[in-house]
């Protein structure tokens, strides 16, 4: 049957195979996955992952998907959690070969196509840089132009995920512009910003008020930090899109 | 931890909406019962560490919607919400 409008259709869970595994930093892998009939994602979507062991007790989690919806396999990154219940199983265990159970793309407040232009503010704290990731992927392979700046915040430039990509798009396009803050740890001769975000940095880095959309995700506090902040630099609340992640993330 | 370190928003409730509807219920417009602020759901607080989740008005705090599952069944309790305003 054919629904009107923008109806979706039935969110089922299905098995997508893992094509590769990739690490990205000590604590944090990418999932490479071939699932079919994928039905096509937007940036900044997710997926849930559901895990069920033998006894029949099942755990399901959110990931933030990181690739493109351009791209041909769907990836999602996964930070370890030492205490979770997921995330050890599918960054340790997991291998090439591996089913897993998965349902999606799900949302679409937190989303960011070319359309929507820009400039773009992402700002990310640790793992909250995937679903920016994917929004820099999708305007980097449709060749928008618009004006965007990603501010990184990690503990040391050793925890940045996707660090050569990204000083690599950052190097090839003009309009991109890529801004790390180190708050635990810098290499000697660090230039960037080496502390929490703060309403200083954000004065800095985002774009003259009432300019474009943000889009902000990480750990509670750190989105709650930086939304206030975008707000108190002038940005209306409504341009401020923010995605946390809780602790129970793992 | 605290409180605080539990909230998180309208995304974090997109799967199981997208189990009872048929429309994206993130970019819908609610208004607050309580206190008459409007915001789209994926901007409202939800806490999904009780037994079910529950989602809150990012102004005021009053409880917009509960949402229990369990064995294939529902139960919502919306009284928090004066409209929703869905987008087909």
């Amino acid at each position: 049957m054919k629904l009107p409008g923008r109806a979706l259709s039935r969110i089922t869970w299905q098995l997508g195979e893992v094509a590769e595994l990739v690490d990205e930093t000590p604590r944090v892998k990418t999932l490479i996955l071939e699932v079919p009939d994928w039905p096509g994602h937007r940036a900044g979507q997710h997926v849930d992952v559901r895990l069920t062991a033998e006894d029949g007790y099942q755990a399901q989690r959110s990931y933030s998907i990181a690739s493109a919806p351009e791209d041909e396999r769907l990836a999602i990154t996964v930070e370890r959690l030492d205490d979770g219940e997921v995330s050890p199983y599918l960054a340790e265990e997991l291998v090439v070969g591996d089913k897993l159970e998965l349902r999606g793309p799900i949302g679409g407040y937190f989303v960011w196509e070319t359309e929507q232009g820009g400039p773009l503010l992402l700002v990310g704290g640790g793992s909250g840089v995937v679903p920016l990731v994917a929004m820099l992927r999708h305007r980097a392979a449709s060749g928008a132009k618009v004006p965007t700046r990603l501010l990184y915040s990690a503990r040391s430039l050793e925890e940045v995920i996707y660090r050569d990509e990204l000083d690599r798009l950052a190097t090839e396009d003009d309009g991109l512009e890529v801004l790390y803050a180190l708050t635990r740890e810098q290499p000697q001769g660090w230039t960037g910003y080496a502390r929490r975000v703060d309403d200083q940095i954000l004065r800095e880095v985002a774009y003259p008020s009432g300019e474009g959309v943000a889009f902000v995700c990480g750990p509670t506090r750190f989105v709650e930090t930086v939304a206030d902040g975008l707000v108190a630099v002038g940005y209306a609340p409504e341009q401020v899109r923010t995605e946390r992640f809780g602790p129970t993330g793992g | 931890m605290d409180e605080q370190d539990l909230k998180l928003d309208g995304n974090a409730a997109a799967g199981l909406f997208r189990e009872l509807f048929a429309f994206e219920l993130t970019t819908a417009r609610g208004r607050c019962d309580n206190c008459g602020a409007v915001a789209e759901v994926g901007a409202v607080a939800v806490y999904a560490n009780a037994p079910g989740s529950v989602l809150r008005c990012p102004q005021c705090e009053s409880v917009l919607m509960r949402i229990v599952s369990n064995g294939g069944r529902y139960w919502l309790d919306v009284r928090g919400i004066s409209w929703l305003e869905i987008r087909a």
